[in-house]
């Protein structure tokens, strides 16, 4: 089966990309399929590479980079959230004449249509938020 | 249809909306801090027993862990499930409605 999921909250405020994060592995470890998350509103906070927390707390934002490369999730963070945020790929940070970029590993900023293209592809939409 | 809750009803209405309108045997699964609504003797109890009798609840067991409360605080009839759990009644569900 097909899983669709949805972030809408940062991490480290909200237990949402925790609850994603156990759900998606569960799921990939049941045999099923995760082709993709979405992060919408301050879940595209999940997104940048800067997160550093403490060397005893979960890195919520390197762990959802490891599941990509292991189990090939497309992480996509929706545009227009992230520019409101500051979280900016190498393409739009030269775009918006900003001198660096944040974007975690794995993650790719796109627009909403791949939220709609998701819905109507997976077999279940599951949304993570307040 | 799957229902999922996130929030504690000592703190928002989102559970009881959700109990009012859910077809009779539906799965209502508690996550989050909603696993507080599962427990006995507080004042959503009562809401919560006639809950059980007309739908299949769950609990989500590592939030109630995380939480450091265990099984027997709960509700009888109210099932506890994991994370492999949750991808099953997600499976057997469709769709998943998340009350947020």
């Amino acid at each position: 089966m097909k899983f669709a999921l949805v972030v809408n909250e940062g991490p480290y405020q909200h237990q949402a990309s925790d609850t994603a994060y156990h759900f998606a592995k569960a799921a990939l470890t049941a045999g099923h399929e995760v082709p993709r998350v979405f992060f919408y509103h301050d879940g595209v906070n999940n997104g940048t590479r800067l997160t550093t927390p403490p060397q005893d707390d979960r890195h919520i934002v390197d762990r959802w980079s490891q599941l990509a490369q292991e189990a090939g999730l497309d992480l996509v963070v929706c545009v227009a959230a992230a520019q409101r945020r500051g979280i900016v790929d190498p393409d739009e940070a030269k775009r918006n004449g900003k001198d660096t970029d944040n974007l975690a590993d794995h993650f790719r900023i796109s627009g909403l249509g791949q939220l709609i293209e998701s819905a109507i592809q997976a077999d279940r939409l599951l949304v993570f938020g307040d | 249809m799957l229902h999922t809750v996130n929030k504690s009803p000592f703190e928002k209405n989102s559970l009881r909306t959700c109990l009012r309108l859910a077809k009779r045997g539906s799965d209502i699964l508690l996550i989050q801090d909603a696993v507080y609504a599962a427990l006995s003797a507080t004042e959503w109890t009562e809401m919560m027993m006639d809950a059980v009798n007309e739908h299949r609840i769950y609990v989500l067991e590592p939030d109630l862990a995380a939480r450091g409360l265990s099984r027997d605080r709960l509700i009888q009839g109210v099932k506890t499930v994991g994370y492999d759990g949750f991808v099953e009644l997600a499976c057997r569900n469709d769709p998943v409605q998340s009350w947020l």
